[in-house]
């Protein structure tokens, strides 16, 4: 049976959210498509699947990189916006799908799909990242992720014991590392100069990367901004 | 069977050896030492003393031995600090000259790949103002994590192929007083690893043959920017990555394959924190179990922060689910720490690891008890004042085990 535009994805009905207008569809589409790498990425797919039992997230989830390529090289905006809206987050970003002999890469349109959900503030995604806030507080603020300070038992149970055992140590445990960056250190994975952290800032305003996390998360911005443009001030 | 599928059959026998002039990818230092003659960047070279090796399509890469600046990664430094620690002990016993600098960030890619919350112009302005403080210095940045690798091959590229990109990123460095400098390699820590390979065999002190190991490979250290990964013929028949094998094969252990080499840990970068079913169903049925159903190896070596976390970390609850798991993980660098008679808690720092390793270490001989009752009145004495912490003065004199009963 030849694949048409009405069978060619079983599965996932057209027009999932008709409330959402296609002229808005389109435009997110389209910011997609503008970004430069997007021709680095997509080249056109001829259906192999080798992306797909490459995947990890194909094997848990009903996710497909042979869909997003698909969808991208067809630019069906009806199914990219569901894919932008129920897919994207699925991702593990390791990149497998490179092995396309099409030299696509699915992770990468991934990427670009997620920067515009992101920047465009969808609800789907800031629910998404709500649980994700402390991460990117540390890692905009500090330079650095996942502290010690941040391995806890109530946000890490599934580790173990060995949580338990780390969390009641954690200043003498971290007074025991060798390396003079590290030793002590609890608030950071390593010790890092002001004028660095300043440096650091500069690239977040200057680059447009506060006004993301502004549609992220309005809360953790304005957070972010005062203890910044105090650190900026002072320096 | 057919003629030709006899000589399919022939061909793949055979181990690979490609010609660089028939690479299906462009080489980037081309493209990088054009840019710098147009005096659009500054191209750190790679000091001497280098090694050079082979990637994927037979070209060489120079792996510089000394004078190297740490490009640190968040997650090992964070709560893998044994991994670390053992790269800067290597260091210290060959006596190499280089750099710990409090002047880096994080490459951020954890974040980016995890929730998109940068942009490229952000993400490639990090990358760069970490690499021009590593250039200041007049050190070559030498990088620990498979991310932050991966991560600054695809900028890399970015930077290359895309003049809007470059002269965005020139006007942020230019706030920052710094030149967009990017350095003639990008290394990653287990490519010198390997090229040391021989040198710390000739150092071991520990007795290694009776381990067997599988060997995980980071996605992103050979899956992004493929053409730049080492590949040896003599290694897996230059099909797969030499890092973290030659090294394991060097010192005697016995490096055991199983069907899912290939696949990814699950690390899925967000998914480990805000999606863990995710994340340790993955790890555990097509990484620890494959591997324990198929080899039943003593270790699992990886050369990835990302990596040792998930597999380290995923087994206790898959445990309490019953599944085929006990695998401990350790890091190249570990491990070559370990062989030349590193202290198991003071350098190695095996106490932040998850899975169980004491069977291991009673394999290799080794009275793990008696070192950490030594580490632990290293602890006592810190939390009582009269030591401030351990240092490169407790750490660096290599142990001589005493052997378990």
């Amino acid at each position: 049976m030849p694949t048409t535009m009405e069978n060619w994805n079983p599965g996932k009905k057209q027009e999932r959210y008709p409330n959402v207008p296609y002229a808005e569809k389109e435009r997110l589409f389209l910011e997609v498509k503008s970004d430069p790498r997007y021709e680095d990425f997509l080249y056109g797919c001829y259906e192999c699947g080798i992306c797909v039992s490459a995947c990890p997230s194909a094997r848990f989830y009903d996710y497909s990189p042979r869909v997003i390529a698909q969808a991208m090289a067809r630019e069906d905006i009806e199914r990219i916006y569901e894919i932008m809206v129920e897919d994207i987050w699925n991702c593990a970003q390791c990149f497998s799908c490179v092995r396309c002999p099409r030299g696509n890469n699915p992770g990468g349109l991934v990427t670009l799909l997620r920067e515009v959900a992101v920047r465009n503030g969808l609800q789907e995604t800031r629910e998404v990242l709500k649980g994700y806030s402390r991460v990117i507080y540390k890692v905009m603020l500090k330079g650095n992720q996942v502290s010690p300070d941040m391995l806890q038992p109530d946000f890490f149970p599934d580790w173990g014991p060995w949580v338990q055992q780390f969390s009641a140590n954690m200043p003498v445990w971290r007074r025991a590392i060798p390396v003079d960056t590290l030793r002590g250190v609890t608030d950071a994975a390593w010790r890092v100069d002001s004028k660095t952290l300043r440096e650091l800032y500069t690239i977040w305003f200057e680059t447009g990367n506060m006004e993301i996390i502004k549609e992220v998360d309005e809360g953790l911005y304005d957070l972010l901004v005062e203890v910044m443009e105090e650190e900026l001030e002072e320096g | 069977m057919t003629t030709a599928v006899e000589q399919i059959l022939e061909r793949k026998a055979q181990a690979v050896v490609r010609d660089p002039a028939q690479a299906p990818a462009h080489d980037i230092r081309e493209a990088l030492f054009e840019l710098e003659a147009k005096g659009e960047i500054i191209v750190q070279r790679v000091p001497e003393p280098y090694v050079e090796v082979t990637t994927k399509f037979g070209r060489t890469k120079k792996i510089p031995i000394e004078h190297t600046w740490h490009h640190k990664s968040c997650g090992q430094c964070g709560h893998i600090p044994g991994y670390s620690s053992s790269i800067f002990w290597l260091h210290r016993q060959f006596g190499l000259d280089y750099l710990d600098p409090t002047d880096q960030t994080s490459c951020t890619g954890w974040n980016y790949y995890a929730s998109a919350t940068s942009n490229a112009v952000a993400q490639a302005a990090v990358m760069v103002r970490n690499f021009a403080a590593a250039y200041e210095t007049g050190y070559f940045p030498l990088i620990h994590c498979g991310t932050s690798y991966g991560h600054y091959k695809e900028v890399r590229e970015q930077l290359v192929h895309h003049k809007e990109l470059r002269d965005e990123v020139r006007r942020v460095l230019d706030k920052l007083g710094k030149p967009l400098v990017l350095p003639e390699e990008i290394v990653h820590y287990s490519e010198w690893v390997h090229v040391m390979r021989h040198k710390i065999a000739e150092r071991q002190v520990v007795e290694m043959k009776m381990l067997t190991a599988t060997v995980h490979p980071a996605c992103h250290y050979y899956k992004i920017v493929v053409e730049d990964a080492i590949y040896d013929p003599e290694i897996y028949g230059g099909q797969r990555i030499a890092t973290i094998t030659a090294l394991l094969e060097t010192l005697g252990i016995n490096v055991a394959d199983y069907s899912t080499w290939f696949d990814c840990c699950g690390f899925g970068f967000r998914h480990i924190l805000v999606q863990r079913d995710f994340t340790r169903s993955f790890a555990v049925l097509r990484k620890i179990e494959t591997m324990k159903n198929e080899v039943n190896p003593d270790l699992t070596v990886t050369h990835d922060t990302g990596c040792v976390t998930t597999l380290d970390k995923s087994q206790f609850a898959a445990k309490a689910h019953e599944r085929k798991v006990g695998i401990p993980v350790l890091s190249d660098a570990q491990v070559a720490a370990l062989a030349m008679g590193a202290h198991p808690f003071r350098v190695l720092q095996l106490h932040w690891h998850s899975t169980d390793w004491r069977p291991m270490m009673e394999k290799l001989g080794i009275d793990w008890q008696k070192y950490w009752d030594e580490f632990e009145q290293d602890l006592e004495a810190i939390r009582k004042g009269s030591k401030k912490g351990i240092t490169w003065e407790d750490a660096d004199q290599p142990v001589v085990f005493t052997r378990s009963a």
